[in-house]
């Protein structure tokens, strides 16, 4: 059995009296897409961002690599990286300083061959000296899955990746990515909104619902166990219960 | 501390000013108006040269050394801000980047633009009014270097509230600084306060400063106790807002704000 790379222990988040995200526990393994799905509010951003180091969890574990994220944050943070459709990249920069930033600060080395390499993946050469504020919805969302891909991470956390994508660019997108897994061995975290894209992107699912894990394992067993065809109708089912 | 990515983020404020008319004018334009503005009040008051002596020297060099003070803070807290308008914290804070080379990259940041502002004003004091900054002579360099720590301590600690209480907050990026100008006795001496604030502006590591300036160029005495106290203070003032700036991350980090600043 593959080892896992990710390993989240009841891991919880509380805003004051409000719990975000309740005891939540999973892991990812070599290679593996792990996909989060649930509602509006449901917990997949903040469980995202705990992952990220970015909020701290008020209780639980985040292990990845065997190492303990509260006490080796600058080891684990080099080899992971995230995207989403709610970041951006300083507008006043062009799209190829942009990824050299990213490329610096992340210590790569021979940081233009990594650039070319990115850019010519993600089919960004027509807008790669451009400045980051004249792209489309659609180019900055490229440009930020580069920014992802680049620093060659081992986790790639993706939130709602392919939400402002047009369906060709979005199916080149997941496309792409099922390519870097397949050529680098990565697993990823993802979340969507669009069931097909759950469906096949995903090796495993984890349904979140306010804050709880309500069901879990793969598209076929999840919505066989609900006794449905459809994952979508599995999350209406989930979604409307209570 | 890694220099590569102190390198990255001081790299990406440097492009960012390449291509930026309104940063380049708050570096050329603006201190230059405000040169011109104190330059005439100056040439007025040489007309009361008799009573005043040594009011050119003062007001201009005291200018220039203020806008020192005010352009290390900025350098600092706007820098922050920058991050904020670009919605690229959680980019940088989701990367290996700690606290401490951000401020490490700010605070080099704002040694560059003290310097370009500096230049500015030197050179524009000296061509429109036949001021020479530099009669204060070498004691420049320990003072200078002064009120860059002094700004950098208003810095960090006005990042902190901006970073704790978000956009609302952003005000004090401009504002902070004037707090403290009063009690920085910049144009006059601290003989003229009340006692009661002398006592509060002694604890300023910048009205130290100000009080050596004016020692300097009234030839009366070596500042030595000025410049110990100002160092002195200014040690002491930075290491404890280093170190709040890393409580107040680590708070913004627990209550979730680090990904919100900004919205
Ligand atoms: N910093 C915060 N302070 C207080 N409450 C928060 C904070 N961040 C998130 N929440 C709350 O936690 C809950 C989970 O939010 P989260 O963004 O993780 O949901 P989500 O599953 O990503 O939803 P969506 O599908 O809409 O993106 C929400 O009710 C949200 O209001
Ligand atoms: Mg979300």
């Amino acid at each position: 059995m593959p080892t896992s790379i990710v390993e989240v222990r009841n891991l919880t988040k509380r805003f004051g009296e409000f719990t975000a995200v309740d005891g939540v526990s999973f892991e990812i393994r070599q290679g593996e897409i792990l996909g989060l799905l649930g509602p509006n509010g449901a917990g997949k951003t903040t469980t995202i961002q705990m992952l990220l180091g970015l909020i701290t969890p008020t209780a639980g574990s985040i292990r990845m690599f065997g190492l303990d994220l509260a006490t080796h944050r600058e080891t684990i943070l080099g080899q992971i990286n995230f995207s989403s459709t709610y970041i951006s990249m300083p507008y006043s920069l062009t799209v190829e300083e942009n990824l050299w930033v990213v490329a610096k600060l992340y210590g790569l080395t021979n940081i233009p061959r990594h650039i070319d390499e990115v850019v010519k993946k993600l089919e960004m050469e027509e807008f790669r000296s451009k400045v980051t504020r004249k792209l489309s919805s659609g180019q900055m969302t490229r440009l930020t899955l580069a920014k992802a891909i680049l620093t060659e991470p081992k986790v790639l956390f993706l939130d709602e990746p392919t939400a402002s994508l047009d369906p060709d660019i979005a199916h080149k997108t997941r496309h792409l990515l099922k390519e870097v897994r397949r050529s680098a061995g990565l697993s990823m975290l993802y979340t969507s909104h669009n069931m097909r894209e759950m469906e096949e992107m995903s090796d495993r699912i984890i349904f979140l619902q306010r804050g709880k894990i309500v069901t879990q394992g793969t598209a076929q067993e999840i919505m066989a166990r609900f006794g449905q065809s459809d994952l979508e109708d599995v999350f209406l089912k989930i979604a409307r219960e209570k | 501390m890694k220099l590569h990515r102190i390198v990255a983020l001081i790299t990406r404020h440097l492009y960012l000013y390449r291509r930026s008319l309104p940063r380049m004018m708050e570096i050329f334009y603006w201190p230059f108006l405000d040169l011109v503005v104190w330059g005439f009040i100056t040439i007025y008051l040489m007309r009361f040269q008799g009573q005043l002596p040594g009011v050119v020297t003062f007001f201009l060099g005291a200018l220039i050394l203020w806008d020192v003070l005010f352009r290390a803070q900025q350098g600092i807290t706007i820098s922050f801000l920058e991050e904020i308008w670009a919605r690229n914290l959680m980019n940088l804070f989701a990367s290996p980047l700690k606290p401490s080379e951000f401020l490490a990259a700010t605070m080099a940041l704002s040694v560059f633009k003290v310097t370009a502002v500096s230049i500015v004003m030197v050179v524009a004091a000296l061509v429109f009014y036949s001021y020479n900054l530099f009669l204060i002579g070498l004691w420049l360099i320990p003072f200078v270097l002064n009120l860059i720590v002094a700004g950098w301590t208003i810095g960090v600690l006005t990042t902190s509230l901006i970073m704790r209480f978000g956009q609302e907050a952003e005000v004090l990026a401009w504002g902070m600084v004037f707090l403290f100008q009063p009690i920085s006795c910049v144009f006059y001496p601290i003989e003229v306060l009340p006692r009661w604030l002398q006592a509060v502006a002694w604890a300023n590591p910048a009205a130290h400063v100000f009080e050596g300036m004016r020692l300097v160029l009234n030839q009366a005495a070596l500042p030595l106790m000025h410049l110990a106290w100002a160092t002195g203070l200014n040690l002491l003032y930075l290491a404890l807002m280093v170190g709040w700036f890393h409580h107040t991350f680590s708070i913004c980090k627990e209550r979730g704000l680090l990904v919100r600043v900004g919205e």
